[in-house]
């Protein structure tokens, strides 16, 4: 994935920042449970919700097994249309692809749609390596880039920035990047809205190359869709000559009428909205002078470690995620750590399955994911495609923790366990040794009991962590099957 | 009806007065309680922190210990959805490692016998109001796994309820998790502190004395958190409330 996320250390540390900012928590705190809340009444409304979450789990998990038949008629569909479709196996070749289609256009600058995939492989950096600079039009976007800052939500990338510090960020930074703020500029959205409106509108009049994602690929017109508030992405796919989309793989559905399902729960999930405000689809090129659309257009189908995450069995399903961000918005870790934490353009409890698996579990940030979660399951629970991230959760720890068969870049490989786990591993093993031998259990508990006087009230070793913010319970004189047996005079069933 | 007592490793070692409430409980009730003394622990701590291989002799040696009895009952939520959702699911997962059916069907027999002791009560035996008295003011924390995966619904608060003396005190946020997740409260312990301060604050809030579950590992999360911030709550296990009665009532 993207270079942004290098070098992150694990994320109890990646989280010690938030976890000590009242006033970040306190945004995130707000900003998360009036969406959740709102989310829930909004699903409320409809009757057959149930229904329509298992029939977009079923639609993603049989697109999937027949991806690679998909992927082929997908290309066929735009092919046909006019279009031209690139592969790319990683983010390099994703970015190399894409710098060398807007070098034959000779045009230096482009316009963005909000788009997580070109967010996962850098691709803004990576163009402007090569002199090109990249335009973000969403809101959110545009507040996190004029920010030189990193998005942290998935829906709400500048959710952990207030009025305030977006109002510095426009007056210092627009004029850098073409029209300036409006003098006296204040901090009521109406004007920072007014603002960016400004600011944007010159860049789309402007522009001759668009970059896009998409949200949905329809395998059998070769549709793209792109689902979206503001109207900024609508702008970005009719206005410009060139259209580039860089779309993940599993985002291609194989009918029309798969839309149905998605289109009415992936707004509810994400905005709480019963329809999303913009629905924008697009087919191939247009040519005449009139119409709008673009006159060229490219989709570059990005598999950058989704391969690899097909070919698992339990960790697959990640890929029917449909980026609604209603899992990040109800995640008590989420709320705590803030989304910067999670080291990844995907944060929340989505991202700590996808990132350990499209990147492996190589990294510090990567092997520490997994466990960024209290295994609640309100995750679960929301997810429109009934993702079950706990599941997930706990296959990669065991990944991590004990290694085992995995793909990588195609390969199947035997994965070491990552390190630091040894001394872990090893009290594990003690307690599973224990708890199969019961009489050695009674022996620890009645030490435990006759020590107990003695138990200091902080702990030494990883035991601190608990003890540094919690007390320990206090030990019974007496366990309760040393009770049992006194008072019931019961079979020792003790081998 | 002799139902077996899974006590669970976190029960018998640490909070021995949940099981004893338990069996007076359930005898008051007209159960005959069994206690196999060759019992341990499920395994739920290895199989969430990555250790199913490990967690895997556990199970059998579960299933070993209950599989003769009729009922199993046990007053954690989390421990019974060990047995109830994740066993299964490694029975599963050893069949797709192509290790054969041993496993799922040493399990199976085990899985649909046990219940979560206020789904016992509601479901097996048919009653909300078990002739408890508790005169305190109480409120109710569902735990994730009780709510989550075991789908305990309203059973806690509908057996609250039915406790003579007992004011029940809605818990305002009450699905969110308290944060001790087992050994995320090791591995993430800034984090779940602040999870744990927070559900706190909120019990607080509601004026009410008691904070009780049906889970004595969050309560003991809870319960540290109560202490280290001083407040004057205490946690209590649910059984302990509906084995309290007139004649003998808890603490």
């Amino acid at each position: 994935m993207s270079g942004t996320f290098v070098g992150m250390p694990a994320f109890p540390k990646a989280a010690h920042d938030a976890v000590h900012n009242p006033v970040l928590r306190g945004n995130l705190r707000h900003a998360t449970h009036t969406i959740r809340a709102k989310r829930a009444r909004a699903v409320a409304e409809l009757a057959d919700w149930a229904a329509l979450r298992e029939a977009g789990r079923r639609i993603k998990d049989h697109t999937l097994r027949h991806l690679d038949r998909y992927l082929v008629q997908l290309e066929e569909s735009v092919t046909a249309a006019g279009g031209t479709v690139h592969w790319a196996a990683d983010a390099d070749e994703a970015n190399r692809i894409v710098t060398r289609l807007v070098k034959e256009t000779g045009e230096s600058e482009v316009v963005k749609v909000k788009s997580m995939a070109t967010q996962e492989i850098g691709l803004n950096e990576a163009l402007l390596d090569e002199g090109i600079r990249a335009y973000e039009t969403d809101l959110a976007e545009l507040i996190v880039q004029l920010g030189k800052d990193r998005p942290s939500h998935i829906l709400v990338p500048a959710i952990h920035r207030n009025r305030g510090e977006i109002r510095d960020i426009f007056r210092s930074e627009m004029g850098g990047w073409g029209r300036p703020a409006p003098e006296g500029l204040t901090d009521t959205p109406a004007e920072l809205a007014e603002a960016a409106r400004l600011h944007l509108r010159e860049k789309f009049l402007r522009a001759k190359v668009g970059i896009s994602g998409a949200n949905f690929m329809v395998a059998e017109t070769g549709t793209l869709v792109v689902v979206e508030s503001e109207g900024n992405g609508r702008m970005c796919l009719t206005l410009p000559e060139t259209l580039i989309s860089v779309v993940g793989i599993e985002k291609v559905v194989p009918t029309w009428r798969d839309l149905e399902v998605f289109l009415q729960t992936l707004p509810r999930s994400s905005t709480a909205e019963r329809m999303n405000p913009y629905t924008s689809m697009w087919t191939g090129t247009t040519d005449s002078e009139t119409a709008d659309g673009p006159r060229a257009f490219h989709l570059v189908l990005l598999d950058n470690g989704r391969t690899d995450t097909l070919a698992d069995q339990v960790g697959r399903q990640a890929l029917r995620c449909i980026r609604c961000s209603a899992c990040l918005n109800v995640c008590p870790v989420y709320e705590r750590a803030g989304g910067h934490a999670y080291g990844s353009v995907y944060p929340g409890p989505i991202g700590a399955i996808l990132s350990p698996q499209l990147r492996g579990t190589a990294s510090e940030i990567d092997a520490s994911l997994p466990y960024a979660s209290s295994l609640c399951g309100a995750c679960y629970e929301v997810c429109p495609v009934a993702i079950d991230i706990p599941e997930v959760l706990v296959h990669l720890r065991e990944r991590v923790v004990q290694g085992g068969p995995a793909v990588r870049q195609g390969n199947r490989v035997v994965l070491k366990p990552a390190k630091g786990h040894a001394a872990e591993r090893a009290a594990m093993r003690a307690a599973r040794w224990a708890f199969a031998h019961p009489g050695a259990l009674r022996t620890g508990q009645r030490l435990a009991s006759r020590t107990r006087r003695l138990h200091p009230r902080t702990l030494p070793g990883p035991g601190r962590a608990w003890s540094g913010t919690r007390d320990l319970p206090a030990v019974p004189p007496e366990p309760f099957r040393d009770w049992w047996q006194r008072s019931r005079g019961g079979k020792d069933g003790v081998k | 009806m002799r139902v077996a007592l899974f006590l669970t490793c976190v029960n018998d070692t640490l909070y021995p007065d949940t099981g004893r409430a338990v069996v007076k409980l359930l005898t008051r009730l007209g159960v005959d309680v069994d206690f196999p003394m060759g019992q341990s622990c499920c395994g739920q701590a290895h199989y969430n922190t990555g250790y199913r291989h490990e967690a895997e002799p556990l199970a059998r040696h579960f299933s070993d210990v209950f599989g003769g009895y009729e009922a199993i009952v046990t007053p954690s939520g989390s421990c019974g959805a060990m047995v109830r959702e994740l066993y299964p699911r490694m029975g599963e997962r050893a069949r797709a490692e192509g290790r054969g059916e041993s496993l799922a069907r040493t399990l199976a027999p085990v899985v649909p016998k046990t219940y979560e002791l206020t789904e016992f009560l509601v479901d097996v035996l048919g009653v909300t109001d078990v002739g408890a008295y508790y005169p305190h003011k109480v409120t109710y924390h569902p735990t994730c796994h009780g709510l989550r995966s075991l789908g305990l619904g309203d059973r806690p608060r509908r057996l609250l309820q039915a406790v003579k003396g007992l004011e029940l005190a809605e818990l305002p946020g009450a699905e969110e998790c308290c944060g001790f997740g087992g050994t995320f409260a090791l591995k993430n312990a800034e984090v779940s502190a602040a999870m744990g301060a927070d559900k706190v604050r909120s019990a607080e809030s509601t004026g009410a004395s008691v904070l009780c579950a049906a889970d004595n590992s969050c309560l003991m999360h809870l319960g540290g958190t109560m202490s280290r911030l001083g407040t004057a709550m205490r946690p209590v296990h649910i059984a302990e409330i509906l084995a309290s009665t007139e004649e003998e009532p808890a603490a």
